[in-house]
């Protein structure tokens, strides 16, 4: 009883300062759904087996700690990507620094005007695939999200859009403690390429939900750096239609804390998923995957691809389940998840998890912790190449699996670059 | 070119010596070939030559054109124009081919003091080269080795040592695992290398190799040292008579 009343404490505390912005219309009573959802569940404790890994505190305190802005300059990711720029300060959508949000065979709107009209599309996808996957394992953060949101972006596509849509995050406060709700639609046979970036605040909460219909196909590739104090948790939710394919890939790069949720439906007969990441830390860095892909269909294909580089402490989990539910015959399921550690300090945390209720599947995992090839070191420098850009090439080599999951060449050459500029302010693979 | 005089070499982590007073002399525009039995020591001394770690040298001496070689970094005795073309290419997934070659020759022209090779004149030096050794475009995109037949990566080693253009060439049974014909393409991608300023160390078991490649110098190699040298008649005895007898008459 001490341990609910203790959680319940702490729930308050936490939502004190927050208020539900909007009480009316549909989405108020999403919102107030939500809420009801996140007082059921509580936020999550040290105990919470799902949380194991990683340490909550920061992410529920009532009071998101200051982070300092990284005033270096440099370009923002996937500068010089021709694309649809949508530009949150903040957490706050801003019109004169975005692009023209008109972009043929793409519907796009802002969470708070959308919440005033009777009839909108997103009234049946808001927090619907959030509750979806708030079972059988609960996500406390995301029912916060919905139910306090204070901004984001509704996303209806109809068309094979080549143009990427680009959501990037911009601070100005050291304190900001932003929380951002997208949900996107693609209907049936569309296509769409959404791109994030940017330091989005101190503590950021991010869902996004995204239905993509039968036939659709929906490319994702998001950029997390740039931003050393950061504390994360977001929550990408996405069920898949028939024979709809659904790539995400994150290069995460820095950060105090990031939690990253990936939670996938393959409901439609033939889908295809790839969840992919690449993540750099340096000294203070605990940064999480977190990823549940449920097969609920036949002949689906998933993939999980995660790569983590870390140095200096840096700490590195990684907590994959795939689920394949009963009838989900001919299921094709593929799990890596591996670490590179450039010394002794650093950690990786790991737990890969298969549920199989059908027969006739195909599932593999594999989960691997190593220092560098010295083979390949030695190789590339018999060959002339100095030891730190030798260290570099090496690195490379053992993210390509991940960075192979980019199917966009020029966006997959601008996360290249980031990585390389990475290594190079992180004196290569610099542990000798 | 190459001097070793008394080279003493024992693995770092263990007791155990490999090389126990080898001394060999290597003159600029000469090919010499070392053969010996499994375990004597012919791998070590092309690692020790390029400086893999995990080696101690106890005593000796090696140099290069009278450098140090054993004070070097290994990318240091690269761009002094020491090769070694590996027995077990190294699989490198996400780099591409042609951007390693292109990494590794302007590292090495930038350690010398030399301009970088432009984008377009490399592309034209590695096209010519690459195709004389029947390596086609698709393969110079290919991440450096993935993927390749036994064949290919030999080919492939070969390609980069004619776009290094190393003095001292040092060539890791770099028959195992061929068939003839790939052999004959690796062979002739070599003596197109021969000239007067480079010269060549081949280690080989089988005097198969030799056939192709003909080298001035034979050594025979056995418990990590020259046990005899001779010129090409000393293989022919070999694929002969086998190592026995050789080994025989030194204990």
């Amino acid at each position: 009883m001490a341990a609910l009343a203790a959680q319940a404490d702490a729930l308050n505390a936490r939502l004190a300062g927050l208020a539900l912005p909007d009480g009316t219309g549909w989405l108020g009573a999403a919102r107030a759904e939500a809420a009801r959802r996140l007082a059921a569940m509580g936020l999550p404790g040290r105990r919470d087996e799902y949380w194991r890994f990683t340490e909550p505190t920061t992410l529920k305190a009532a009071e998101a700690a200051p982070a300092a802005i990284d005033r270096r300059v440099g370009a923002e990711a996937f500068a010089g990507i021709d694309c649809l720029r949508l530009v949150f300060v903040d957490g706050v959508f801003d019109a004169a620094a975005s692009d023209d949000p008109a972009l043929a065979g793409v519907e796009i709107e802002w969470l708070g005007r959308a919440g005033m009209a009777d009839i909108h599309w997103a009234q049946g996808l808001y927090g619907a695939l959030e509750t979806d996957g708030q079972t059988p394992v609960p996500r406390p953060f995301a029912a916060l999200n919905s139910a306090f949101a204070s901004d984001g972006v509704l996303i209806r596509v109809t068309a094979r859009v080549a143009r990427p849509v680009s959501l990037v995050y911009r601070r100005k406060s050291d304190t900001s403690d932003v929380i951002l709700h997208h949900c996107i639609k693609i209907g049936a046979g569309a296509r769409l390429t959404l791109l994030e970036s940017g330091p989005a605040a101190a503590r950021f909460n991010s869902v996004l939900e995204v239905e993509v219909g039968d036939g659709a196909q929906f490319y994702h590739v998001r950029a997390q750096g740039r931003d050393p104090n950061r504390r994360a948790v977001t929550q990408v939710f996405a069920r898949l239609g028939a024979a709809a394919r659904f790539k995400s890939f994150t290069l995460t790069a820095n950060g105090l804390l990031t939690r990253n949720e990936v939670v996938v439906e393959l409901a439609g007969e033939g889908s295809v998923a790839h969840v992919a990441g690449a993540a750099l830390g340096d000294g203070s860095f605990h940064h999480d995957d977190t990823v549940f892909i449920t097969h609920a269909a036949e002949r689906c294909e998933s993939r999980q691809v995660f790569k983590k580089v870390l140095k200096n402490g840096a700490v590195g989990v990684f907590q994959g389940k795939i689920l394949v539910r009963p009838g989900a015959q001919k299921t094709d399921g593929y799990q890596i998840s591996q670490a590179l550690l450039l010394d002794g300090d650093s950690q990786f945390l790991a737990k890969p998890e298969l549920e199989i209720h059908a027969d006739d599947v195909k599932c593999s995992h594999g989960s691997t912790v190593g220092a560098i090839d010295e083979n390949t070191l030695f190789y590339l420098r018999s060959r002339g190449v100095p030891l730190k850009a030798a260290q570099a090439l090496v690195v490379l080599a053992f993210l390509a699996e991940a960075m192979a999951e980019i199917d966009d060449p020029a966006i997959a050459e601008n996360i290249r670059l980031r990585l390389e500029s990475w290594l190079a302010e992180h004196d290569g693979a610099g542990a000798r | 070119m190459l001097e070793i005089n008394n080279l003493h070499v024992k693995l770092e982590e263990e007791d155990k010596v490999i090389l126990k007073g080898l001394s060999l002399s290597v003159k600029a525009g000469s090919v010499h070939a070392i053969m010996g039995p499994n375990g004597s020591g012919k791998s070590t001394l092309s690692y020790v030559l390029a400086g893999r770690d995990g080696y101690r040298v106890t005593a000796g001496t090696a140099t290069l054109d009278g450098a140090d070689l054993l004070a070097l970094e290994p990318e240091a005795r690269a761009a002094a124009g020491l090769f070694l073309a590996f027995q077990y290419p190294v699989e490198i997934p996400g780099v591409g081919n042609m951007t390693f070659l292109r990494t590794a020759v302007n590292a090495q022209r930038k350690t010398r003091g030399e301009a970088e090779l432009s984008a377009g004149g490399f592309l034209k030096l590695i096209r010519a080269k690459a195709k004389a050794l029947k390596i086609d475009a698709e393969m110079l995109k290919r991440p450096v080795n993935v993927g390749f037949s036994g064949g290919e990566k030999k080919r492939n080693e070969i390609l980069q040592m004619a776009m290094l253009e190393p003095r001292m060439c040092i060539l890791d049974e770099t028959d195992s695992g061929l068939d003839v014909d790939a052999m004959k393409l690796v062979a002739e991608g070599v003596n197109g290398l021969r000239d007067a300023g480079r010269a060549f160390l081949v280690i080989t078991h089988y005097q198969r190799l030799l056939d192709h490649i003909k080298p001035d110098v034979v050594h025979i190699m056995a418990d990590g040292r020259i046990i005899r040298t001779g010129g090409p008649e000393l293989a022919l005895e070999v694929e002969q008579n086998g190592y026995a007898d050789l080994l025989a008459e030194v204990q």
